[in-house]
């Protein structure tokens, strides 16, 4: 089983992670086609490659948004939450 | 006849132990240590099991746990090796392929039918005609499969535990003691795993009879039996390598799952086999086999021998078996035994007959080989047929190659290539973490075998340190080990590549012919390594073949997929002790000493009914009786509960819910219902307001984690200014429902419940029985009711009291499934029951429940694409009265023959004595007051009726009616 090692928390298993799915920033709903929502509601890039994720550590309830090579899977960076905020 | 030896310096059994086994009747006796195999040998009795396909009779060709011919089964337990398992005083045993035993089976004339039975026969000669195609399915059933379950099986499950380690040595042969040592001298934690019921691996047999190791073999499995940083897990198989080197090691009491910094694969090879005529007759074996034989268990593997070699073990071999007595009468080297080095001409000066660039062509004999026939060979490498010398023997030792052990070596992405000069794959880089040593690693000369043990354990060591350690690893050796096609064609076949599988020489290459000519292809075609032994034997010869076939290089035509498990693990092993958390409400006790039978949802166990009548469905209806005409209370504790606090907290309710949150008046709750971006129902529940800043709202039982982990997710991602906190456990809540409630409640409560001072939605925080709580009046079982929340530690008392204090008027809890005909009649969906994976608030017929014209909720952009697209409606439906059927869930609902819908819920209703449930149909015309017809399970069609929603008190009078007539009016 994969080690998560995290700045705050150590390395922790990944059994004691939720997956929260890859970072990506919802487009503005009135200001899309039916077509690109649906595009964007049910369509995920599978190709592999460096990847922001969020993570959800169960036991501390804290979630984390991390940078990991989806073809290695390597965690590669604790990323700061604000670089993924974005305004409605 | 007795084949045991005298004494051997290293022997495994313990010959003042006398044991008595008993296979197929037949009793066998040994000594302690003894393993099932070398039990039966020692006795004489060389056959051990039937193949797969043809029945063909078998005895032990590797000796080595991973063949399929010793495969034994006893009254509870399948699949036992008998090549390695102890053999244990009054063991009952029978081989798992026969009908009617080893000896006769009924099956043993199956290989006379080989011509028959040609790879892929199933689907090329059973498929037609027709009508053959049930008897074939039922031979084919009754020989598929090993062994016979037994049904009554006892549980006996095994636990799981955790090992940490700083290096992980898998292997405990001269590489593998070697590197456990000088790890443990560098001061790492070490565990060592091998399969074998002792440490030593080949420095016991291989090089039993050298006493130039005798030193090196004391010192190593001295210290590393003593040394405080050693674990040392004996019998004991590393089945896989994971991520971040986790490793499970199955041991005979159960799964180890190792973290180890470093691991260290000392694991050395699997010998293999020669390919001709008759190459599986019992007597026929590897010639590690013949010296595991002799070395652990003084057993004599046959009295008179042939053999056919290709490297300097073979020669080792030779010499161990002079010395215990076997005669020799012919080596057959395929190439030229000069090239062997020193052991070779000893061998010869033994006076053995060698014979340069032979191979054994054939060997005869019925039950056991009987003589073996040398051909030389031809500059193809064929045998020369027409020049044959026949030696008689009971015994032919093949020692043409090896096929290194690398499945955790490939599971953990090494780069392994095909090394021609020793003629074995080899990892030529490994990924961090992880050494490969020994003759895995292409090392052969015993000493450069602990040396490179030795360099790998220092260097593990030092990387778990985190540092790294200059040491300088022995070089690879330079001679060919393993020869590159020992493998020779027959006209007669019965050449076998796989013993499990019963696959001839042509067989394989019929199937390459056919186009399966890509390794993993011709694996599943022809079932090459796909028996007990997972071409632990076979692979290797497979590639050689289909590389020699195809033209192209061993590295071109690549390997199988070495997947976990490494060795057959038992399902109890690997299913562990059953630990499942398991919640409970704080009112569990009451529950109990009220007869309540349980169900499980998800981890929660909740009160399905209290078992109070004479039966289940007597019980349910006598509780809901007491909530329509009296007094109830259910359990809700295990709803989620979540609290969001701070300046943004409306704006945030607003988002995840459907409905407009924002605009509530405090002291109000609120339906919540909960759809994903794509629109569908995800979760429903209550919002309460306390603050303009401060929400608290349920969810379903389920969705309690889910829900809380996107409210903390979505504060993050928008940056709003609020936190939210998941109160579920630190809550507890009941439902307290039914025309008394209000009567009863405002005797224990410092809340004005008059309808003017808290209506029917409202929330007030107060006390009950002097705890602090929060009432909420719901009406989800359509009756009069306030929901009670509080401290987790102050439920059993207020629930105790309500049920003491309320039992003039017939106080009964209920359960989950009267709570459920209560909301059923009162047309209130469960979500996930009543809702599925497509579910949309629009098709569930609550479009009042949302609000649209808010700025922005979760899903809203997909409501609104969808609204148009509906093609399915809730819609409630009654049988009539005095309707005899019994329809269930997921029946579905016929129109024309085509399907047109499916029942959702569906329940008896004593209220209206009548059946009546919720049902999607698929009819955007359909109104209510039109008939369904709806499946049974019997297949009859039935027809039920469309009526409006809800089923019970449409005007919602019933929410504020109390028993008394006062309604809650101040009087």
């Amino acid at each position: 089983m994969k080690l998560i090692d995290c700045p705050y928390i150590g390395a922790r298993p990944q059994s004691e992670f939720v997956y929260g799915h890859e970072v990506r920033e919802m487009p503005k709903p009135s200001e899309v086609t039916d077509k690109e929502w649906a595009e964007y509601v049910f369509c995920r890039h599978g190709a592999p490659g460096v990847k922001k994720e969020w993570w959800h550590h169960v036991p501390s309830g804290i979630w984390f948004v991390f940078e990991r090579d989806t073809l290695t899977d390597k965690f590669i960076r604790l990323v700061d939450i604000a670089e993924v905020q974005y305004e409605l | 006849m007795s084949y045991r030896l005298q004494e051997q310096p290293l022997e495994w059994i313990d010959r003042s132990k006398t044991i008595n086994i008993e296979v197929e009747g037949k009793p066998a006796r040994g000594f302690a240590g003894d393993t099932i195999t070398s039990a039966m040998f020692a006795n004489g009795d060389i056959h051990v099991g039937r193949s797969f396909k043809y029945h063909r009779i078998r005895g032990a060709v590797t000796f080595a746990n991973h063949d399929g011919n010793a495969l034994f089964q006893s009254s509870d337990e399948t699949d036992i090796r008998g090549d390695v398992v102890p053999a244990v005083d009054g063991m009952k045993l029978h081989a798992v392929n026969t009908i009617g035993g080893v000896q006769n089976d009924k099956f043993r004339f199956l290989g006379l039918l080989s011509r028959f039975l040609v790879v892929g026969f199933y689907y090329k000669g059973l498929f037609k005609p027709r009508f053959m195609r049930s008897f074939y399915e039922r031979v084919i059933r009754e020989s598929a499969g090993l062994g016979k379950v037994d049904l009554n099986w006892r549980n006996k499950r095994k636990s799981k535990r955790y090992g940490f380690c700083d290096v992980l040595v898998i292997g405990a042969g001269p590489a593998g003691l070697s590197a456990a040592k000088a790890a443990a001298e560098a001061g790492a934690q070490v565990m060592l795993v091998d399969e074998n019921a002792h440490i030593g691996g080949t420095l016991d047999y291989q090089y039993a009879n050298d006493d130039s190791v005798s030193a090196a073999r004391k010192e190593l499995k001295e210290y590393v039996l003593n040394s405080d940083n050693i674990e040392v897990q004996t019998s004991a198989v590393a089945l896989g390598w994971y991520s971040d080197n986790w490793v499970p090691v199955n041991t005979p009491t159960g799964i180890i799952k190792v973290r180890a910094k470093q691991v260290v694969m000392a694991t050395g090879l699997f010998e293999q086999p020669s390919i001709f005529h008759y190459n599986d007759l019992p007597g026929v074996m590897m010639a590690s086999a013949a010296q595991r034989m002799i070395a652990r268990y003084a057993v004599k593997p046959a009295e008179v021998a042939a053999m056919v070699v290709a490297n300097e073990d073979g020669y080792r071999a030779a010499l161990d078996l002079l010395k215990a007595g076997v005669k020799i009468n012919a080596i057959a080297d395929l190439e030229d035994h000069e090239t062997r080095g020193d052991l070779a001409k000893q061998v010869k000066a033994q006076g053995v007959q060698i014979y340069d660039r032979h191979a054994i062509y054939e060997v005869e004999g019925k039950k056991r080989v009987t003589s073996a026939t040398l051909c030389p060979l031809d500059s193809n490498g064929e045998c020369d047929s027409t020049r044959k010398t026949t030696v008689p023997c009971d015994g032919v030792f093949m020692s043409v190659g090896w096929a290194p052990v690398t499945h955790l070596l490939f599971q953990c992405k090494s780069d392994i290539k095909y090394n021609a000069e020793i003629g074995q794959f080899r990892a030529e880089s490994m990924p961090e973490g992880m050494f490969a040593a020994g003759r895995v690693n292409g090392v052969f000369d015993i000493n450069d075998q602990m040396a490179d043990g030795a360099g790998a354990g220092q260097q593990a060591a030092a990387a778990a340190k985190g540092e790294t350690a200059d040491v300088q690893r022995p070089a690879l050796t330079t001679i060919r080990q393993s020869h590159e096609y020992p493998i020779f064609r027959h006209p007669k076949h019965k050449n076998f590549i796989d013993f499990d599988e019963d696959i001839q020489l042509k067989d394989y290459i019929n199937a390459a012919k056919e186009g399966f000519d890509n390794i993993e292809l011709i694996k599943r075609f022809s079932t090459n390594g796909m028996g007990p032994s997972q071409g632990k034997h076979s692979n290797m010869n497979g590639i050689r073949i289909l590389s020699k076939f195809t033209g192209k290089s061993i590295d071109e035509t690549g390997t199988t997929t070495a997947r976990p498990m490494f060795h057959p693990t038992p399902i109890q092993h690997l299913g562990g002790r059953r630990f499942r958390a398991e919640r409970v409400s704080p009112m569990q006790q009451s529950h109990v000493d009220n007869k309540a039978v349980f169900m499980e949802a998800g981890a929660w166990l909740r009160p399905e009914y209290y078992d109070t009548e004479p039966t289940r469905l007597e019980s349910i209806h006598a509780e809901a009786k007491a909530v329509r005409t009296g007094l109830g209370i259910i359990d809700v504790s295990t709803l989620g509960k979540i609290e969001i606090f701070g300046p943004d907290a409306a704006e945030m309710m607003d988002r995840i819910c459907t409905m407009r949150m924002s605009n509530m008046v405090i002291g109000k709750t609120r339906y919540a219902l909960v759809v994903d971006e794509a629109g569908v129902i995800t979760d429903d529940g209550v919002v309460v307001r306390y603050a303009d800043d401060h929400f608290y709202y349920t969810t379903t039982s389920g969705s309690a984690d889910p829900a809380f982990r996107t409210v903390q997710k979505q504060i993050l991602e928008w940056g709003l200014k609020c936190e939210a906190v998941n109160r579920t456990a630190q809550l507890a809540a009941m439902n307290l429902a039914g025309p008394e409630a209000r009567n009863k409640l405002a005797q224990f409560t410092d809340i004005d419940l008059s309808e003017e001072a808290f209506p029917y939605l409202g929330a007030r925080t107060g006390h009950v029985f002097g705890k602090p709580v929060t009432l909420a009046r719901v009406g989800f079982v359509g009756e009069l009711g306030y929901e009670i929340h509080c401290l987790a530690g102050d439920a059993a008392e207020i629930w105790n009291n309500l049920l003491k204090e309320c039992a003039d008027v017939n106080i009964r809890p209920f359960g989950v499934e009267c709570q459920r005909l209560l909301r059923l009649e009162k047309g209130h969906v469960i979500v996930t029951q009543d809702t599925d994976g497509l579910t949309n608030p629009w098709e569930a017929g609550m479009p009042w429940a949302v609000h649209m014209k808010k700025d922005f909720f979760i899903g809203q952009r997909s409501l609104e694409i969808l609204k148009p697209l509906q093609s399915r409606t809730l819609h409630g439906f009654m049988f009539p009265e005095g309707f005899k059927g019994e329809p269930k869930e997921c029946h579905l609902l016929i129109k024309d023959g085509e399907l047109n819908g499916r029942i959702t819920s569906v329940s008896f209703s004593p209220t209206f004595n009548r059946w009546l449930g919720l049902a999607y149909v698929d009819d955007m015309e359909a109104k209510i007051g039109d008939g369904v017809q709806i499946r049974l399970d019997d297949g009859t069609l039935v027809e039920a009726e469309l009526v409006s929603l809800p089923f019970y008190d449409p005007e919602g009078k019933r929410q504020t009616c109390d028993v008394d007539g006062t309604d809650g009016k101040v009087a």
